[in-house]
C-alpha cells in the first residue's frame, strides 16, 4: 500500500500532506507533553519496530504470505497518538532510506498507513472489545477485526486518491497523467488485495500478538491503574495506557479540530471534478440528455431508455435534506458545498460521540 | 511442539546461509524467508554505506544541497505533463548515477526492477481499460491507453532512482544534520537517528531469535505452527522494544538528557554547491512556467 511517487498528482499531495499536517502536530504536542524526556527514544524503538514487523512475512491459509503493517497493534499497546507519531517516522525511514513508498506521497502514505489506519484500529478494537476482560479470548477476536477492517479502511482511502486523480488530472484530450483508474476501477482493484491476503496478515499479526501478550505481559494491554509493572521499559507501556485512557474523551483534541475544519474548507476541491460521480446518478438524469450522455462516456455503454424500476421507486421514497450537496436557498454553489461538509463532518463526528459515550457508560455499568 | 524436538543430527547446523540440502528442509519456509527478509535489508545499508564513501560528483556535493537539489528533482518527475521531458530526466538520472561512482545495474537491481514489476502490472491494464482510439486497427489497445501506462512507469521509475540516489551516495548521518538545517524540528532529526539505529539492533536481534529457533527444527513445519512461530518471534521483538525503549532512556538521563537535543552541525556550502542548487531548482520552475 505504499503510494510511489508518480502515481498522485503534486496538488493530491499537497492537499494530503496538509490534512496530514495538524494531526502530527497534535501527535507531537501529546506524546512529548506525556511522556517528557521518555518521548523520544520511546518514539525511536517504536518507530524501529514498526519497520521491523514489515519485514516478516507470514505464511497465510492456501499456501500464500503476506507481510502486516502493525498499525493497529501499535495503537492497541500504545493508544493511537504516539501510534500515529512512530508509524509515521517508520514511514519517513522507508520513503528516504529504502525508497519504498515516494517522498511527494509521503503525506499520502501517513495519511493513510499512519493517521487513518492506527485511529480505525484503535476505535474497532475498543468497540468490539467492549468491557471484556484482559484475558479473554473476545479481545483477541477483536483486534484481529480491528487489524482487518483497519488495513481496508487505510486502502480504501488509497483506493479513493488513486480514483480521483483521472477526473481531476488529465491532459487535454483526456489522457490520464497521473493513476489513470477511476473510482470504479481504482477502488475495488486496492479493496480486493486487501479484503484477502493483506487483510488476512493483517488480522493473523494483530490477533496473535494480543493472544501472545495475554500469556507474556497483559499489562501491555490493561486500562491505566489495574495494573503496573515496576521495570523501567514497560512502564513506558503503561504510562502510553494513561493516554489512551485520555484519548477515549474528547478533551484535548481541540487543535484537531483545525485539521477537519481545513479538510472542510478544502472541500470544494471536489467541484473541479467535471460532471457526476460514476454510479451517483439520479433518476431525472436517465431522462435528460446531457445525463444520458455521461452515463454512456462513463460506462462505456448506452444507459437504458427509462431509470431502473428500483431506482425511480426508491428515488421517491427518500429525498436528502441537501441534495447534490447544496440547499436551495443558497445561490453559491462553492459555499454550500463547504457547509454541506460542515454538516456531514459534524454528523459523523455525532455518531462517534454518541458510540464512544455508550462504550464508557457499558463499561462503567460493568 | 513434537515436531520440534532439538536437533541430534551430528553435522551442526552451522548459521549464515541455509543449505538445507540433507536434513530436507523446506527451501523457501517461513523462517528461511524472514531471514532472507532481514538479511536484504542489512545488505541495503552496507553496500548504500560503501558507495557514499566513494568520490563522484554527488558525494563531493554538500548534503543540504543534495536533499534540496535531489527534492526538487523528484518533484519535476511528478509535475511534468509532456513524456519527452520525463525522459530526460530519466536520462540525467542515470547520468548523475555513472557520475556519482553508480553502477547502473546497482539502481537497476535496487530499483527500476522492482518498481518495473509492481507499476508495471498496475499500469498494464490501462493499455485496454483508458477509453480511447485504438492505437493499431484490431488491437485493443488505445492511444491515450499508453501514454498514460509510460507516465505512471516512467514516473514512478524517475522519481524512485532520484531518491535512492541521495541515500546511495549520502551517509545518514549527513542526511539527517541536513534535514537539521533545513529547519526540521531538532526532536524529528533525532528520533530518526536513533530510528536508523535501532532498526540495525532490532533487525539483528530478529535474526538471531529466528535463526536460533531454526536451528533447533529438524523438518519443515505445518503453516499452523509456523504461522505461531512468525507471531511470537513479532510478540518476543515488541515486548524487547519496549524493554529497550526503557533502557535507552535511563542511559540518556544517566548522561545529562533533560528533554533537549544538540546536534552538531559543521556543513560549508562552496560555490558549486550553489551552482547545483541552481541547476536542480532550475528544473521544475522551467516545467511549471512552459506549463503555465
Amino acid at each position: 500500500m505504499h503510494i510511489p511517487d508518480g502515481y498522485l498528482s503534486p496538488q493530491t499531495c499537497a492537499v494530503t500532506y496538509a490534512a496530514a499536517l495538524p494531526f502530527w502536530y497534535v501527535a507531537s504536542r501529546r506524546v512529548s507533553a506525556l511522556m517528557q524526556t521518555r518521548a523520544v527514544p520511546l518514539i525511536a524503538v517504536v518507530s524501529a519496530f514498526c519497520f521491523v514487523v514489515m519485514m516478516f512475512n507470514l505464511p497465510l491459509p492456501g499456501g500464500t504470505s503476506g507481510h502486516a503493517v502493525g498499525m493497529t497493534i501499535a495503537a492497541i499497546v500504545l493508544g493511537p497518538w504516539p501510534a500515529v507519531a512512530a508509524i509515521s517516522i517508520a514511514l519517513l525511514v522507508q520513503a528516504v532510506f529504502f525508497g519504498d513508498g515516494g517522498l511527494t506521497a509521503y503525506g499520502a502514505n501517513c495519511l493513510n498507513m499512519g493517521i487513518v489506519g492506527p485511529f480505525a484500529g484503535w476505535a474497532l478494537y475498543h468497540l468490539f472489545a467492549g468491557s471484556s476482560g484482559v484475558a479473554s479470548r473476545r479481545r483477541v477476536v477483536a483486534a484481529a477485526l480491528a487489524g482487518y477492517l483497519s488495513i481496508n479502511v487505510a486502502a480504501l482511502c488509497a483506493g479513493v486518491e488513486f480514483g480521483v486523480q483521472p477526473m481531476l488530472f488529465h491532459a487535454a484530450d483526456g489522457t490520464p497523467l497521473y493513476a489513470p483508474y477511476p473510482l470504479s476501477v481504482a477502488v475495488p482493484a486496492m479493496l480486493i488485495g486487501h479484503l484477502t491476503f493483506a487483510g488476512l496478515a493483517e488480522a493473523v499479526i494483530t490477533g496473535g500478538l494480543v493472544a501472545y501478550l495475554q500469556r507474556a505481559d497483559p499489562t501491555l494491554l490493561t486500562s491505566p491503574g489495574r495494573g503496573s509493572r515496576t521495570e523501567a521499559g514497560t512502564e513506558a507501556g503503561t504510562e502510553f495506557g494513561k493516554d489512551t485512557a485520555a484519548g477515549a474523551g474528547w478533551r484535548g483534541t481541540r487543535r484537531l479540530w483545525a485539521g477537519v475544519g481545513a479538510l472542510m474548507v478544502l472541500s470544494p476541491l471536489g467541484l473541479l471534478a467535471a460532471g457526476t460521480a460514476w454510479g451517483e446518478w439520479r433518476a431525472a438524469d436517465f431522462a435528460s440528455r446531457a445525463g444520458r450522455d455521461a452515463m454512456a462516456a462513463a460506462s462505456g455503454a448506452a444507459p437504458p431508455q427509462a431509470p431502473p424500476a428500483g431506482l425511480a421507486r426508491l428515488s421517491e421514497i427518500w429525498t436528502a435534506p441537501m441534495p447534490d450537496y447544496a440547499p436551495a436557498f443558497l445561490h453559491s454553489e462553492i459555499f454550500g458545498y463547504i457547509l454541506s461538509a460542515m454538516v456531514g463532518g459534524g454528523l459523523i463526528v455525532l455518531v462517534f460521540a454518541g458510540l464512544s459515550a455508550l462504550a464508557a457508560r457499558r463499561r462503567i455499568d460493568a | 511442539m513434537s515436531d520440534t524436538v532439538p536437533s541430534p543430527s551430528p553435522a551442526p547446523a552451522g548459521y549464515g546461509a541455509c543449505d538445507c540440502g540433507p536434513t530436507g528442509r523446506r527451501k523457501g519456509g517461513a523462517l528461511d524467508r524472514v531471514l532472507r527478509g532481514l538479511g536484504a535489508v542489512a545488505e541495503h545499508a552496507r553496500s548504500a554505506e560503501q558507495m557514499a564513501s566513494r568520490r563522484g560528483l554527488l558525494q563531493g556535493l554538500d548534503p543540504r544541497i543534495k536533499v534540496a537539489g535531489l527534492g526538487a528533482l523528484v518533484l519535476s518527475a511528478t509535475l511534468t505533463h509532456r513524456l519527452e521531458i520525463l525522459g530526460a530526466l530519466f536520462v540525467l538520472a542515470c547520468a548523475l548515477a555513472l557520475a556519482s561512482r553508480i553502477p547502473l545495474w546497482r539502481l537497476a537491481r535496487q530499483v527500476w526492477i522492482g518498481v518495473g514489476l509492481f507499476s508495471g502490472a498496475l499500469a498494464l491494464p490501462a493499455l485496454f481499460l483508458v477509453p480511447g482510439a485504438p492505437l493499431v486497427a484490431g488491437l485493443p489497445v488505445s492511444g491515450p491507453g499508453l501514454v498514460s501506462a509510460a507516465f505512471l512507469l516512467g514516473r514512478a521509475e524517475t522519481a524512485a532512482s532520484f531518491a535512492v540516489l541521495l541515500v546511495l551516495t549520502t551517509p545518514w548521518p549527513h542526511v539527517l544534520k541536513a534535514l537539521r538545517s533545513l529547519r526540521v524540528p531538532v526532536a524529528l532529526v533525532a528520533i530518526l537517528g536513533m530510528t536508523h539505529r535501532y532498526i540495525f539492533l532490532l533487525l539483528e536481534s530478529a535474526a538471531e531469535m529466528v535463526e536460533a529457533r531454526r536451528a533447533r527444527l529438524l523438518g519443515p513445519l505445518p503453516p499452523k505452527a509456523e504461522r505461531r512461530l512468525v507471531v511470537g518471534a513479532v510478540g518476543a521483538l515488541l515486548l524487547r522494544s519496549l524493554d529497550l525503549a526503557g533502557e535507552v532512556h535511563l542511559a540518556m538521563v544517566a548522561r545529562g538528557y533533560r528533554g533537549e537535543v544538540r546536534l552538531i552541525d559543521e556543513f560549508r556550502i562552496r560555490p558549486r554547491d550553489w551552482l547545483a542548487l541552481a541547476c536542480a531548482l532550475a528544473v521544475p520552475v522551467a516545467i511549471l512556467w512552459g506549463q503555465a
